[in-house]
C-alpha cells in the first residue's frame, strides 16, 4: 500500500475518532461540576499579580490613585 | 560566551559580506549588506563589553517591562507606514498615474500592495501580539519573562524580519505566495526568531505562580504553536543557489495551492484571530473591571475554534483544479465556525454585563466593544462568503477586500488601539492618557473610516461580480473588464478616503501617546511576593 492511501485509511478511521473524543471530551470538561471552583479561581486571575498605586511612583500619581480607565476619573 | 558570540557575528558578517559582492540579484545583495551592518554593530557592542564584570541583574524582582514599551511603540510605528502605504495604493487604484514613471518598477502597486498587507498584518499586528503577550503572560502567571536577554532578541529579531521583507518587496524578491511572501533566508530568519518567542512564552508559563493557565494563555499560546507550523509547512521550498533569493517550491500544482490557503487562511485564523482574542479574554475584563462573562464559554470557544479552524482554508480554491470533496469541507467547516466566533463575541460583550454604564464615560472600553461587533459581523461575513454560490459572485471582487479589512481594520486595529490606550499609561506611569477626548477623535474617525471602506467595497464589490456574469440573450458577455473598472471609479475615492480617515486617526492617536510618554519615567512594576528594592 503506498503511504498516502495507508496514511489516509488511518486518518480517516482512529485519528478522526481520537479528535473527535477528545472534542467532545474537551466540551463534558468544561461543564464538569466538579470543576466550577477552578474556573471561579481562573477568571478571577487577571486581578491578582499587579501592584499600582504608590509602588508604581508615577510621576503624576498620588498615593490613593489608582492605575485604573478614565471611568474612574468622571464618576 | 561572549566568544562564542564574537566568532558566530564575525561570521555571520563575513559571510554577509560575500553575500553583497557575489549575490546574484539586487534583494539579495541589499539584504545581505544589511546583514553585515547588523552583524558588525552587534559584534562592535559585545566586543566593547567584553570581560566587563557582569552586573547582578537589579531587576529580578520586577516584571520586565522594556521590551513591551519597545513593542508598543513599534506597532504605532509600523500602524503608521503600513496604513500610510495602504491609503497610498487605495488612491492608486484610483489614479493609476500614481505609479509614477520615475519610480518604476519600485513604487508600483503589485510591489507596494505586499508591503502593506504585511506591514499591518506582520509588523503592526505581530508588534502588537508579541508585546501584548509578553504582559499578559507576565501578570497572570504572577512571574517574570522567561529568558532574561531572549525576548530583547525576539523583538529586535522580529524586526529584521519585518526590514528584510519590507525592503526585498520593493526589490522584486517575493515566493508570490500571499501573506508568506518573503523568500527563503529571511523565512529561516523568521524561524528562529518564532521558536525563540515560543520559548520565552512557555518558559515564563512553566514558571507560574498561578495553578492555572489563564485562558488568554491559551489562545497567545495556540497562535504561537500554531503559525510556527503554518510557516515552517508552507515555505518548503530549495533555493536555487545560495548567492541568490530565487527558491522553488517543494510542492507542485493544486498541492501548492492547497498548502498555500490552508496557510493562508490559518493565518486569518491564529494570527488575526486566536492572538487577538487572547487579548480580548485579557484587556476586556481589566478595562471592564470584571471577569469573563462564562469561564465555560470560554473554554468552549478556544477548543472549538481550534478544531474547525484549521480545516476552512479551501473555501478560497472554489470552482479550481481542487477536488470538490475539498472544497465542499472548507466550506462546511467555515460555516459550523461561525458559531465559535460568535460565542467569543457574546462572551466579551457579555463581560460588560453591569459596566454598560461604563461605555458613556471610557473610550477604550467603547473601543474594545466596537472591535467586537466588528468581529462579530466579519466572522458571518466570512461564512456566508466561504458558500459556493456566494463565491462564486463575490470571488475575484471588492467584496472581498472590504471583508478582510471590516476584519483587520474593525476588529485587529480597534482592539490594538484600545491596548495600546491601556498599555501607555501603565508602562509609562501616567495616570491615563494625555488626552481623553483624542481617543474619542481617533475612535469616530476610525469608526466612520471604516464604514466608508466597507460600503464602499459591498458596493463596488457586488457590482463588479454581477457585471463580470452579465450575459445578453445571445450568451455573450455584456462587459469587459475595462467596464468594471471605470463604473468602479467613483467607490474607489470613497475608499481611499475611509483609508485618509482611518489613517488620521491613528496619527491622532501618535500625538496622544508622544504626550502621554513624553517626560515620563518607565515604570518598573514589582512583581507579587518581591521583596522590595528598597
Amino acid at each position: 500500500m503506498e503511504t498516502y492511501s495507508l496514511l489516509r485509511e488511518f486518518a480517516d478511521s482512529w485519528v478522526l475518532l481520537a479528535m473527535f473524543a477528545f472534542f467532545v471530551g474537551a466540551g463534558i470538561w468544561a461543564f464538569l461540576p466538579s470543576q466550577a471552583k477552578a474556573r471561579k479561581d481562573a477568571s478571577m486571575i487577571p486581578f491578582r499579580n499587579e501592584t499600582v498605586g504608590c509602588s508604581s511612583k508615577c510621576p503624576d500619581c498620588k498615593c490613593t490613585d489608582k492605575l485604573e480607565g478614565a471611568s474612574d476619573e468622571k464618576r | 560566551m561572549n566568544y562564542i558570540k564574537l566568532l558566530l557575528l564575525a561570521l555571520i558578517a563575513f559571510v554577509a559580506a560575500l553575500g553583497t559582492n557575489w549575490g546574484i540579484d539586487a534583494a539579495y545583495k541589499t539584504h545581505a549588506f544589511i546583514i553585515m551592518l547588523i552583524a558588525i554593530g552587534v559584534f562592535i557592542m559585545v566586543l566593547r563589553n567584553i570581560d566587563e564584570p557582569i552586573k547582578v541583574a537589579p531587576d529580578q524582582g520586577k516584571y520586565s517591562d522594556s521590551v513591551i514599551r519597545a513593542g508598543v511603540i513599534a506597532t504605532a510605528f509600523w500602524g503608521i507606514a503600513g496604513f500610510l502605504v495602504g491609503t497610498f495604493i487605495a488612491f492608486q487604484l484610483a489614479f493609476p498615474s500614481l505609479n509614477f514613471d520615475w519610480g518604476q518598477p519600485f513604487t508600483n502597486f503589485g510591489r507596494l500592495r505586499p508591503l502593506h498587507t504585511s506591514a499591518v498584518i506582520f509588523a503592526f499586528g505581530g508588534n502588537a501580539l508579541i508585546a501584548t503577550s509578553f504582559y499578559v503572560v507576565q501578570r497572570t502567571s504572577g512571574v517574570r519573562l522567561w529568558g532574561g536577554k531572549t525576548a530583547w532578541f525576539v523583538f529586535w529579531g522580529y524586526q529584521i524580519f519585518i526590514v528584510l521583507a519590507a525592503t526585498g518587496y520593493l526589490l522584486g524578491s517575493t515566493q508570490s505566495k500571499e501573506y508568506a511572501e518573503p523568500e527563503w533566508y529571511v523565512d529561516i530568519w523568521l524561524t528562529i526568531v518564532w521558536l525563540a518567542y515560543l520559548a520565552v512564552y512557555l518558559g515564563t508559563i512553566f514558571n507560574r505562580r498561578e495553578k492555572h493557565i489563564y485562558v488568554a494563555n491559551w489562545f497567545y499560546l495556540s497562535f504561537i504553536i500554531t503559525v510556527a507550523m503554518l510557516h515552517l509547512i508552507n515555505n518548503l521550498s530549495i533555493p536555487v543557489s545560495f548567492w541568490g533569493s530565487k527558491s522553488v517550491q517543494v510542492f507542485s500544482g493544486v498541492q501548492d495551492a492547497m498548502t498555500q490557503w490552508w496557510y493562508g487562511h490559518n493565518a486569518v485564523g491564529f494570527f488575526l484571530t486566536a492572538g487577538f482574542l487572547g487579548m480580548m479574554y485579557y484587556f476586556v475584563p481589566k478595562q471592564a473591571e470584571r471577569p469573563v462573562y462564562s469561564y465555560k464559554l470560554s473554554i468552549i470557544h478556544f477548543w472549538a475554534l481550534i478544531f474547525l479552524y484549521i480545516w476552512a482554508g479551501p473555501h478560497h480554491l472554489h470552482y479550481t483544479a481542487l477536488p470538490d470533496w475539498a472544497s465542499t469541507l472548507g466550506m462546511v467547516f467555515s460555516i459550523i465556525l461561525w458559531m465559535p466566533s460568535w460565542g467569543g463575541m457574546i462572551n466579551g460583550l457579555m463581560t460588560l454585563q453591569g459596566a454598560w454604564d461604563k461605555l458613556r464615560t471610557d473610550p477604550i472600553l467603547r473601543m474594545f466593544v466596537l472591535s467586537l461587533g466588528f468581529y462579530g459581523m466579519s466572522t458571518f461575513e466570512g461564512p456566508m462568503m466561504s458558500i459556493r454560490a456566494v463565491n462564486s459572485l463575490s470571488h475575484y471582487t471588492d467584496w472581498t477586500i472590504g471583508h478582510v479589512h471590516s476584519g483587520a481594520l474593525g476588529w485587529n486595529g480597534m482592539i490594538t488601539f484600545a491596548c495600546i490606550y491601556f498599555l501607555t499609561p501603565r508602562l509609562w506611569g501616567r495616570k491615563q492618557m494625555y488626552s481623553m477626548s483624542a481617543i474619542n477623535w481617533h475612535f469616530w474617525l476610525a469608526t466612520l473610516g471604516i464604514v466608508l471602506y466597507a460600503a464602499s467595497m459591498w458596493v463596488t464589490g457586488i457590482m463588479e461580480g454581477l457585471m463580470w456574469r452579465e450575459v445578453d440573450d445571445q450568451g455573450f458577455l455584456v462587459n469587459s473588464f475595462a467596464d468594471t473598472v471605470s463604473a468602479k471609479f467613483p467607490m474607489y475615492v470613497v475608499r481611499g478616503l475611509g483609508g485618509v480617515m482611518f489613517l488620521s486617526g491613528a496619527l491622532i492617536m501618535v500625538w496622544n501617546m508622544w504626550m502621554t510618554i513624553r517626560g515620563a519615567k518607565p515604570v518598573h512594576a514589582p512583581l507579587p511576593n518581591a521583596i522590595p528594592a528598597e
